[in-house]
């Protein structure tokens, strides 16, 4: 499995559980739905740039650098669109960036080095 | 009269036996160890200042049959040039007569003494990786060690791995034209069916009935095996334990073919993979992986505590 399927997959998985925990606030569980798909989409967009990044950058420190700050910039945004739940978004989001940044250095193949 | 004291007397039998080795460039240390054939000594080798390893034959009164046998032994060990196998530096002879050959000399302990040491599982299956990968090399160049044990097996200063003792090594018939085309010596590559070769607790049963046409890399494999039981011990894990007993199955059929599929076995163990020789449940599957993945684990349960902390800090 290559390195930003890795990163889709969990991203999308991570993201997906992410937004579901919204059922445990009241005041937004009218919006769950929404909030499941966008959350879903911030993950998959994560993965997807984390992914890529692992692709081209084999170091599991610089990568998981490179996740946590693509998941808090990705949740700083939604938060930033919410109005307010800070903690609660940019929390989960920068760790799942963090995740996804491990899985992608840790696991996967990278493509070999063409012969010329 | 006079009398000699007992060290007296102690030093000059010691004199008596030493080799002469005043016709050759060594210079002799100490005795090192003795087999049935041959004795090792330590030297020094005068001409590149370094201390070697000399097997000389034991019997100054040598027989075509023996010579030969030293000969075929140092071309066998001439002949397999690996990293896990100790290289042979010259052969000559004595001024009695006798054969000799020098070696390097490993600085390091035995096998056993290693497992002594309180070395860890994992660093007990890489060194036997190494000693398999060694043997594969012997058996990939029609050779067969035949007397394989934690003795034979030296672990350098370094950690690198040697396999010692080719002295009742086997060529398989294919092979021997590589090793000498001198007739004398390849009749002494020929052990008599019903003779019984190699050391009891690591022997195959074809080699314990003294079955000589029905020795091949298996026998090997077999002796790897009672070695991977002596270094794990208690330490063997099911899975390890399944690899030895697949090693040392009564039937070679069912043993592993070759030392390479062994090494690749223990490969697998290592790499927290399923290995061939055991089929594992589902929970073990599962601890397998768990293991195998426990910092990714460890972090999806940070995460999932994070949530709940958060949900109930959000609800008061």
């Amino acid at each position: 499995m290559s390195k930003p399927l890795i990163g889709v997959i969990l991203g999308a998985v991570l993201g997906a559980i992410d937004g579901l925990t919204a059922w445990f606030t009241p005041a937004v569980r009218d919006q769950l739905g929404g909030i499941v798909v966008g959350s879903t989409i911030k993950g998959i967009i994560a993965g997807i740039a984390i992914g890529f990044f692992a692709k081209k950058f084999h170091s599991l420190p610089i990568g998981i650098l490179f996740g946590v700050i693509i998941g808090a910039f990705l949740a700083f945004l939604v938060a930033l669109m919410q109005g307010g739940y800070y903690l609660e978004i940019v929390l989960p989001g920068t760790l799942v960036g963090l995740i996804v940044g491990f899985a992608t250095q840790k696991y996967g193949t990278s493509p070999s080095p063409a012969n010329s | 009269m006079k009398w000699l004291s007992d060290d007296k007397l102690n030093r000059l039998q010691t004199i008596v036996s030493e080799p002469d080795f005043s016709s050759t460039k060594y210079t002799f240390e100490k005795e090192l160890g003795g087999g049935g054939m041959g004795t090792v000594y330590l030297c020094e080798d005068r001409e590149l200042n370094r201390l070697v390893a000399v097997k000389v034959l034991n019997t100054p009164d040598i027989t075509a049959d023996l010579r030969g046998r030293m000969i075929r032994e140092a071309q066998i060990i001439a002949g397999l040039e690996h990293p896990g196998i100790v290289p042979v530096h010259d052969v000559g002879t004595l001024s009695d007569g006798r054969i000799f050959y020098a070696m390097k000399f490993v600085r390091g302990s035995r096998l056993d003494e290693y497992a002594a040491q309180g070395v860890s599982f994992r660093d007990r299956l890489r060194k036997f990786q190494a000693v398999c990968d060694a043997v594969a090399f012997a058996h990939a160049h029609g050779v067969i060690h035949r007397d394989l044990k934690p003795q034979n097996i030296m672990i350098g200063s370094f950690g690198e791995v040697l396999v010692l003792d080719w002295g009742v090594a086997k060529t398989l018939s294919n092979f021997q034209q590589s090793i000498s085309t001198n007739p004398r010596l390849s009749a002494a590559n020929q052990t008599q069916d019903g003779t019984v070769i190699g050391t009891r607790d690591y022997m195959s049963p074809e080699q314990a009935r003294g079955e000589i046409d029905q020795i091949d890399q298996r026998t090997d494999v077999y002796s790897l095996g009672a070695v991977l039981r002596f270094l794990l011990a208690d330490k063997a894990t099911k899975p390890a334990k399944a690899i030895y007993l697949k090693a040392m199955s009564n039937e070679p059929v069912s043993r592993y073919a070759s030392a390479t599929e062994l090494s690749a076995d223990i490969g697998r163990l290592l790499d927290a993979e399923p290995v061939l020789a055991y089929r594992e449940n589902a929970m073990e599957r599962v601890s397998r992986w768990v293991g195998k993945n426990r910092f990714l684990v460890l972090l999806v349960l940070a995460y999932l505590l994070m949530r709940i902390i958060l949900i109930f800090t959000s609800r008061t």
